[in-house]
């Protein structure tokens, strides 16, 4: 017990203290220490996750108090911090990808002047801790403080270079829509508190708790929890901020939009599976929305040029698929898929920072072609990635993809059906990005093709290895099917419960697995024989306009909400304020000395109206003081009215 | 005797000063009375106070008659800290006479220590004119070119409160059984229920003014932005407070059922008032009148927190009486900073004071974050608290209220983008290093803010008592 307070508090404090000393030391520290300092905090956090995870293996979940949040007659709320199954994995995610993208960064950034250099690495330091308190905390209200915590450091990371004014914008953007989230997220650990006057998970989560509740309240309270989801994992409505969040530097886009913060949704929600299993109706709500952002995001990222806004698409299209996992009741496979996604989505990323890198900050991929011989590791690298996302088997994504699917189907065909065309969808942006990028002649400037090169170990080492996790991570959840005992549903079991029974047949599994890597496998192939050849164009078609322009998402939502909430606050402003209630203050004022004259001529002799006399006059004596050089002007504005 | 020392140290600091024409002896006199009244409020503390009474006006049965609980203390810890803070961080600023005004700003700290001290309803009121008198004067002689019209209007709003809340005071004390104006006896004295009605509307205006609630608040912003930047700070951070202190200390025990026939009607009022002042917050340019706006919104919750009465609300209205003041001083202070150098308010010629000023940008960005209640911040605990008891209450009310916590993202990033990101404008290019004075203050500020984010138990500590009083019967 003691040693588990300790070392949580190891996992949690190194980080935070990076924070600290490259935050308060932006201005003294040489490049060098910055960089060592800042990966090796993570590290050091990392290895004592690596401790906790065993710990939990061998021991069992762990539940560590510091000291109370907040503790009053009703209510009381400790700082309490819980290791087990499900956090502890994550854990290892965000501190293993997070070392690798500290140490990618240490070269990526190395341009930035010292105090820019600590500024980022102090930055990112504080998003490790906050998404360490977030997947660590054991209540709801300490998971939102790193909740709100990740969004911060997410809103200083996208606008790291401030001085653009393009960048600042889209960091408030992603700030604020995560801040409608929140309000969802806040309202229902409030109702969590009317009915429960608890938010500890132990306390919630529980089958007797939870059989208090109505079902107008689960719905309810899971609902407004997955509109928290909605603006952090990006889901539609809310899911607009996340393409332009590629503003920031992309160790920042691998890290925290892709890898960890944008699956913190996935994370809550199965965190709280017993709440959501409870409701039909936000279940069927989740799967969706699901399947919708998923196809509307592959859509829009098969017409993108900009390399990262194909990623950030695509992102914005696999947590779908997450959501649609959740949605189906396949919690164990959503998480699955969390962590394949993190490996080779943060190798894809990272990738596609070489790739600029290597550019020199190009991000046009019709501006590329033919990098294959230039940069070998980072294209051997990014093609694993395109596999493992592609979901053709054996590499990682293929597994957790094929979970998520296997359960749509049992829940609904229509799902499948969807979730295949999305799939192959998925294979042919990406193999579409991948030959335009590295395949067929190379396009950009001489000079560009003169510098061209590799870049430097820092930077390739985290791809190789990167791209190792997403060609094996499957194997931690090999179906039976296949031969294996899925190793992660049975690690979950304590906090997702067995897995369901999906009612399908070994034969009737093998065939939609088929079918589904078939059908990715000719829009794989398609992608590459066109692409290889030539670029797209500006799209000529109406639904490939439709498409290149993001649906016109942001446009309708400028149009029906920012704009008119802009004018409505003009109007309060402008009308409301100065001319209807400053005009009636100063209405009455003028009104009050109006008949204050021709009262004064009523001499009635009632006590009363003496002493109102007296306290206008102590006014009038007071305005006078005011006014010393102002009286006359003061007595003719009297006698105006 | 702690008590009255309190009251005296700002009142003899006050009259010192006012003979001290050396600039900057007279800075320094008043920074290191304020210190000393400071120590002395942290002497307070930790231990029970007794009661400082003292005839005063036999003839009316009033009596001099000052009390401590863990609501006054909180206030004048407030008092305490933000006294200092703001003369040591405008220590540099120009005024004409200077030690008139440093002298009317020590009047109006006795004043406002009076007032959260006061057990007796007529000193109550003593101490409520004590406090304004001397601001009314610091605007009009000090303010901006449009003072004295912008004064006035200040003037004629806040007297006319409290001239009711004086007949209200006058009302109850008719009512009371041994005709004195001591707070113990009206609380019990015997009212009928429209008496209680009408008396609670009398105190309740005033006290609403002072805050001040949609739709009387129009003299504020006008306030705000005319006054010299340090009596701003002592309006926006501790005398706004003396309306919420009001309603808590003699409005809820006065007239509890008054008080319960008005809650949903004050609470819809307040929630309307701070959708109102955000959505206007969003349309500013001018920083100062950003701030007020802001400042007219929180306000406005912690009202409506009041007036759920619920004790969780309530307990969070009292984190946040403290955590609002610590935050708007220091927003105050960054926003003073760059109005004394580069001559201007307007948001629209700020812009690049993080590539020109990086540790002043650093601070605007954590006194903004402060501002928008992010987790670990101060406000959190307080807001947190408060929108509970909104949800108790009603939970539409907490859902329309919570749209706040979005607008105010939006606001209060709206001016950190302006001020301090982009390329350095042509205003801020002037810029120099801030003194280290207010630099230092806004350190300790932030440090205030976040640990007392972090570890809000001292604030929960010291607020139990009066929590109890008001809701242990």
């Amino acid at each position: 017990m003691a040693f588990m307070k300790i070392l949580v508090a190891f996992i949690l404090l190194w980080p935070f203290v990076g924070f600290l000393f490259n935050g308060l030391g932006r201005n003294y520290w040489s490049k060098k220490v910055i960089a060592y300092k800042a990966t090796g905090y993570i590290v050091s956090s990392f290895i004592a996750s690596i401790f906790a995870f065993i710990q939990v293996q061998t021991h069992g979940a762990v539940t560590v108090h510091y000291f109370d949040f907040i503790h009053t007659a009703t209510l009381k709320i400790p700082f309490d911090f819980k290791v087990d199954a499900l956090s502890s994995l994550f854990l290892l995610v965000i501190t293993g990808v997070g070392s690798l993208i500290h140490l990618y960064s240490t070269a990526y950034m190395k341009d930035e002047a010292a105090p820019h250099y600590a500024r980022y690495f102090a930055y990112l330091n504080l998003f490790i801790f906050s998404m360490l308190i977030l997947v660590l905390g054991d209540n709801y209200v300490v998971m939102f403080i790193g909740w709100e915590g990740v969004g911060l450091c997410s809103y200083l990371l996208i606008g790291y270079w401030f001085t653009n004014g393009n960048y600042n914008y889209a960091a408030k953007k992603a700030f604020i829509m995560n801040r409608i989230g929140d309000l969802g997220f806040l309202l229902a650990i409030f109702w969590l508190i009317a009915k429960l006057g608890t938010v500890s998970y132990s306390e919630v989560l529980t089958y007797e708790r939870i059989s208090n509740l109505s079902s107008f309240d689960i719905t309810g309270i899971t609902l407004l929890l997955f509109v928290g989801a909605m603006g952090k994992s990006a889901q539609i409505p809310l899911f607009t901020w996340l393409p332009d969040a590629m503003a920031g530097p992309t160790p920042v886009s691998a890290l925290i939009h892709a890898a960890t913060m944008v699956t913190a949704g996935i994370y809550m929600i199965t965190r709280s599976n017993i709440l959501f299993s409870h409701s039909a109706i936000t279940q069927n709500v989740i799967a969706i929305i699901g399947i919708s952002t998923a196809l509307l995001a592959a859509t829009i990222a098969i017409q993108q040029n900009d390399i990262k806004k194909v990623l950030a698409y695509s992102t914005v299209s696999q947590l779908g698929y997450m959501f649609l996992g959740l949605g189906v009741g396949a919690y164990s496979g959503a998480v699955f898929h969390v962590i394949t996604h993190a490996f080779f989505k943060a190798l894809l990323f990272l990738g596609a920072g070489s790739v600029i890198h290597a550019m020199h900050h190009e991000q046009d991929i019709r501006k590329m072609g033919g990098l294959k011989s230039k940069l070998p590791i980072t294209h051997i690298t990014f093609l694993i990635g395109c596999i493992a996302i592609a979901g053709l088997p054996p590499f990682s994504g293929f597994f957790s993809k094929d979970e998520i699917l296997a359960a749509a189907f049992a829940k609904s065909p229509i799902y499948w059906v969807l979730g295949v065309i999305g799939a192959a969808m998925t294979a042919f942006y990406m193999f579409r990005l991948y030959a335009t990028t590295f395949l067929g002649k190379f396009r950009g400037t001489n000079d560009q093709a003169n510098h061209l090169h590799e870049s430097p170990a820092a930077m390739t080492l985290p791809l190789v290895l990167l791209a190792i996790a997403s060609a094996i991570a499957g194997a931690i959840g090999i179906p039976e099917l296949m031969g294996g005992h899925h190793w992660l549903s049975h690690q979950l079991m304590p906090i997702v419960g067995e897995p369901v029974e999906l009612g399908l047949t070994h034969s009737m599994e093998l065939i939609l697995m088929v079918v589904s890597v078939a059908i990715a496998l000719i829009a794989l192939m398609i992608a590459l024989s066109i692409y290889t050849k030539k670029t797209d164009e500006e799209p000529k078609t109406a639904i490939g306009k439709f498409f290149y322009n993001k649906w016109y998402v942001d446009e309708f939502y400028n149009e029906a909400i920012v704009f008119p909430l802009n004018r409505f606050a003009g109007f309060l402003k402008n009308v409301i304020e100065k001319q209807v209630i400053d005009g009636a203050v100063n209405g009455t004022g003028k009104l009050v000395q109006y008949s204050a004259r021709k009262v004064r001529l009523i001499q009635n002799g009632q006590v009363g109206y003496y002493i109102l006399f007296m306290v206008i006059g102590i006014i009038l004596l007071f305005a006078f003081w005011f006014n010393d050089l102002n009286i006359l002007r003061f007595i003719n504005k009297l006698n105006q009215h | 005797m702690i008590l009255v020392s309190l009251l005296f140290l700002p009142i003899l600091a006050a009259i010192l000063v006012l003979f001290i024409k050396n600039k900057k002896l007279a800075n320094w006199t008043a920074i290191l009375f304020s210190a000393l009244t400071l120590l002395l409020v942290l002497q307070t503390l930790g231990t029970p106070i007794a009661d400082f009474d003292l005839a005063w006006l036999p003839n009316l049965n009033s009596r001099f008659v000052l009390h401590a609980d863990g609501l006054s203390k909180l206030l004048l810890l407030l008092t305490a800290i933000s006294f200092p803070a703001i003369l040591i961080s405008t220590a540099k600023n120009e005024y004409k006479q200077n030690n008139v005004f440093l002298s009317l700003l020590l009047f109006t700290q006795a004043g406002l220590i009076g007032v959260f001290l006061a057990a007796d309803a007529l000193l109550f009121y003593f101490f409520w004119e004590l406090a304004l008198i001397p601001v009314y004067f610091l605007c009009s002689i000090w303010g901006g070119e449009k003072r004295v019209a912008i004064t006035f209007k200040f003037f004629i709003y806040t007297f006319l409160g409290s001239l009711f809340m004086l007949a209200g005071i006058l009302f109850v004390n008719a009512h009371t059984t041994d005709h004195s104006f001591a707070i113990q006896s009206f609380i019990q004295a015997s009212l009928t229920q429209g008496q209680q009605i009408t008396s609670f509307a009398l105190f309740f205006i005033a006290f609403a003014i002072k805050m001040p609630i949609f739709p009387l608040h129009t003299w504020q912003p006008d306030a705000y932005e005319q006054s010299p930047t340090a009596v701003t700070m002592v309006m926006s951070a501790v005398m706004v407070k003396m309306g919420l202190y009001g309603i808590l200390r003699w409005l809820m025990p006065l007239f509890p059922f008054a008080f319960m026939a008005h809650t949903h009607f004050v609470v819809a009022l307040s929630v309307i008032g701070v959708l109102y002042a955000s959505f206007i917050a969003i349309r500013q340019d001018d920083i100062k009148r950003l701030i007020a706006y802001s400042s007219i919104a929180h306000i406005g919750l912690m009202n409506a927190a009041l007036f759920t009465h619920t004790q969780v609300a309530v307990q969070g209205v009292l984190i946040q009486l403290f955590s609002h003041g610590i935050n708007v001083v220091g927003l105050w202070i960054v926003a003073d900073i760059i109005e004394q150098q580069t001559g201007t308010r307007s948001m629209q010629q700020m812009g690049g004071l993080a590539k020109k000023q990086p540790t002043l940008a650093i601070l605007l960005v954590g006194f903004a974050l402060a501002n928008i209640a992010l987790p670990l911040t101060n406000s959190f605990v307080g807001e947190f608290l408060m929108f509970n008891g909104l949800f108790l209450f009603n939970p539409w009310m907490a859902a329309l209220a919570g749209l706040s916590i979005v607008l105010a993202a939006i606001y209060t990033l709206n001016m950190v983008q302006k001020v301090a990101y982009g390329e350095i404008s042509e205003k801020i290019n002037t810029m120099q290093t801030p003194n280290k004075g207010a630099q230092a203050v806004l350190i300790v500020l932030l440090l205030l803010v976040f640990v007392t984010g972090v570890y809000a138990q001292p604030l929960f500590t010291l607020t139990a008592d009066t929590l109890n009083q008001l809701f242990v019967k």
